[in-house]
């Protein structure tokens, strides 16, 4: 997994609450069997003006000139102001796929759907949760000022505006020591591979009904 | 001190370690599989050189992407059109070959949506911790699991370390009082919550559904409920194990048997809260004053009871949630003050893990049992939510009562619900469905859905417009 230490970029607002993951990338690509190239169809419906096919050259789809995304000022963005219960709907890790891909590595937002949220820290993107009164003014700078970007530091849990107050952040120290470090869950989970055989061993003697077997 | 929760007891129980952080390993009892979130996982594990933790423990079947229609079935494999949806099926296929776990393939009489699946064949069992890579996995929680969904990067954990990594949710309680009244269901109580509790009040929480109308559900009928916790926000739902519920899974093909099942049922027997259990919220409904519900929205909060009309934006004093109104009611093409039962339908989708299983195929077979599809509607189509669900019907004679009424009668999977076969939504059109979802371009780009019961699901396609179902 990418490491995660300081991000520093455009901040691109999408002004919506209840963004769903088939708003960040509609269904039709989730029929790949791969886990990268998902960026050219983030936001796909929004972004283009035709109907997006999976695996299909999009350099010649005609933009849709109103969507955020395509703006001019926004090109390069790495940071991604949202509204309340971003990436809810479904569990596909697709959408936190699609926004790393296309270069975002942060998201903020006054709240996350939970699955959408825990997705994000194991793709290494950063989502971090702000009061609605901080989203709401930096909603308000970022339409103010072109070239609007933050600094993010995630040691010392700090988002670093240009002019201004820096604002701290929670994170959970757990999420934020594997983000750091870029440690990947599943060998992490393995370092107690005898705590979970000896669990395993109890639990079939209490519950052996759970333990017949399928194949 | 105060008792348990039924979600602590499940919580405790599978509880592998906890962190100082609060971060857990829970193990995993039961890992379901389908072909859209699973070929990444996959090939995360080959790429890494694991194998499965335990193989026995998954059961996968593919439902997102495979054709509806017979003739497409019989061709099996070479049958999907689509050539990156054969890529995936076929992916499943392999992999499970290849890590030695069972997969129920298209054409075999098991096979099914996921969450239709599980319990038929007992692979869902009261007291378990179940996930799949699939948000509606909430599903099983009807049984008394604790089941969530997850993501792909969680599946390939999951089959690699047959653990969770998690942390624990807080509890809501839910309890809808009274008794429903005449043409009121599961869906319609599940929608008449989000109504109330809003698509994202169950975020963090893991809800259970309690109170006189949820114990006087059947089993089915509380899946409908719990496949819906997560439009609520929350990753799981769960119900308390009754009677009802061991009755229901027993004698399944992967339920124990014999001694085995006195002694598991015993113990499942102890699956509810205790109580003096603490709740940190509690949701109070009263089921008598339920109506049939209509979602006219694009998120299943913007629901209606059928008698109502279109709530009006300029009434919104939230510039966000008037944002949001205004926004859904554009790309709906719905006017404010509207009301529900003069919405015009152009489709009729009776299916997916909310309703597709046989009491929801009886219930809209009962509506439209001798008569016609209303003349505008263009396409009306019943999917059953697995092959045995398609054969028991058929015993009944449902199908020829759909199909004479006009009604297409399908093969399993998931079709319109979120349209990655060629089941699609027409593009501006108005669907009455069955499904969960409501989201802009979910059963088909730009396509409008509204979400209902079967029985108004079925009475509307009589009519051609909404009905109350309660009234025909
Ligand atoms: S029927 Fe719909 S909601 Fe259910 S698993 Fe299939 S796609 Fe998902």
């Amino acid at each position: 997994m990418k490491k995660f230490v300081v991000e520093e970029g455009l901040v691109m607002p999408l002004d919506r609450a209840n963004v769903d993951t088939d708003f960040i990338i509609p269904k039709q690509f989730l029929k790949s069997i791969k886990r990268s190239g998902f960026g050219v169809n983030l936001f796909d419906e929004h972004r283009y003006l035709d109907k997006g096919v999976p695996d299909a050259d999009n350099s010649n789809r005609p933009l849709n000139s109103d969507f955020v995304l395509n703006q001019a000022r926004y090109k390069g963005c790495k940071i991604l102001l949202a509204r309340k219960n971003f990436g809810c709907g479904s569990s596909r890790e697709h959408a936190p796929w699609a926004l790393d891909d296309y270069g975002f590595r942060v998201i903020l937002a006054p709240s996350f759907a939970d699955i959408f949220f825990n997705n994000c820290f194991k793709n290494g993107l950063l989502p971090i949760v702000l009061k609605e009164e901080i989203i709401e003014s930096l909603f308000k700078e970022v339409e103010a000022s072109v070239g609007f970007s933050l600094k993010v530091d995630l040691e010392r849990q700090l988002i670093i505006p240009v002019n201004g107050n820096d604002i701290p952040f929670e994170v959970d120290e757990f999420r934020k020591h594997c983000l750091i470090n870029g440690l990947d869950d599943i060998a992490l989970t393995l370092e107690n591979s005898n705590t979970i055989e000896q669990f395993e061993k109890g639990w079939r003697e209490i519950s052996p009904w759970y333990f017949s077997s399928t194949s | 001190m105060s008792g348990k929760t039924l979600y602590d007891k499940i919580w405790d129980s599978h509880l592998v370690n906890q962190r100082e952080d609060g971060t857990a390993l829970i193990y995993i009892d039961r890992h379901l599989i389908h072909e859209v979130t699973s070929p990444q996982a996959f090939e995360g594990l080959r790429m890494s050189g694991r194998a499965p933790w335990r193989s026995d423990a998954n059961i996968a079947v593919p439902d997102h992407n495979i054709p509806t229609t017979t003739d497409e079935r019989r061709q099996g494999l070479s049958g999907i059109k689509d050539p990156v949806s054969k890529i995936q099926v076929k992916a499943l296929e392999d992999n499970c070959k290849e890590n030695n776990i069972l997969s129920l393939e298209m054409n075999d009489i098991r096979q099914g949506i996921v969450h239709v699946m599980g319990p038929e064949q007992g692979a869902t069992l009261p007291g378990m911790t179940i996930v799949c890579g699939d948000s509606h996995t909430s599903t099983h929680g009807a049984l008394g699991a604790l089941a969530h969904g997850i993501g792909t990067s969680e599946v390939e954990h999951v089959l690699a370390t047959q653990c969770l990594m998690q942390r624990k949710m807080k509890n809501m309680l839910v309890r809808v009082d009274g008794v429903l009244k005449k043409g009121v269901t599961a869906k319609d109580v599940v929608l008449a919550i989000i109504g109330e509790i809003g698509t994202a009040g169950g975020t963090g929480y893991t809800i259970e559904f309690g109170g006189e109308v949820i114990k006087n559900l059947s089993i089915e009928g509380r899946m409908t409920v719990c496949n819906m916790a997560i439009e609520a926000g929350a990753r799981a739902g769960l119900i308390a194990v009754d009677q009802k519920t061991l009755d229901y899974v027993k004698g399944r093909p992967f339920a124990p048997s014999g001694d085995m099942w006195v002694r598991a049922s015993e113990a499942w027997r102890s699956l509810v809260s205790d109580s003096n259990a603490n709740f940190d919220r509690t949701v109070i409904i009263d089921g008598s004053k339920i109506e049939p519900q209509v979602t006219w929205g694009t998120s299943p909060e913007m629901v209606a009871p059928v008698s109502g009309s279109i709530p009006d934006p300029t009434l919104e004093t939230d510039p966000t949630k008037k944002g949001n109104l205004e926004q859904a009611l554009k790309y709906m093409g719905l006017k404010a003050g509207t009301e529900i039962k003069n919405i015009q339908l152009d489709y009729i989708f009776i299916g997916s893990c909310t309703n597709s299983r046989i009491e929801d195929l009886r219930e809209a077979a009962q509506v439209v049992k001798d008569r016609k599809v209303a003349a505008n509607i263009e396409v009306a189509m019943v999917v059953p939510g697995s092959g045995l669900v398609k054969k028991q019907a058929e015993e009944e004679g449902l199908d020829q009562i759909f199909t004479s009424a006009g009604i297409q009668w399908r093969e399993p999977g998931c079709s319109m619900c979120l349209a990655m076969n060629s089941d699609q939504l027409g593009e501006g059109k108005h669907c009455a469905s069955t499904s969960n979802r409501n989201f802009e371009g979910r059963q088909g780009f730009g396509g409008r859905t509204h979400l209902v019961s079967p029985a108004m699901a079925a009475a509307a396609a009589i009519h051609g417009h909404f009905v109350d179902v309660s009234k025909i």
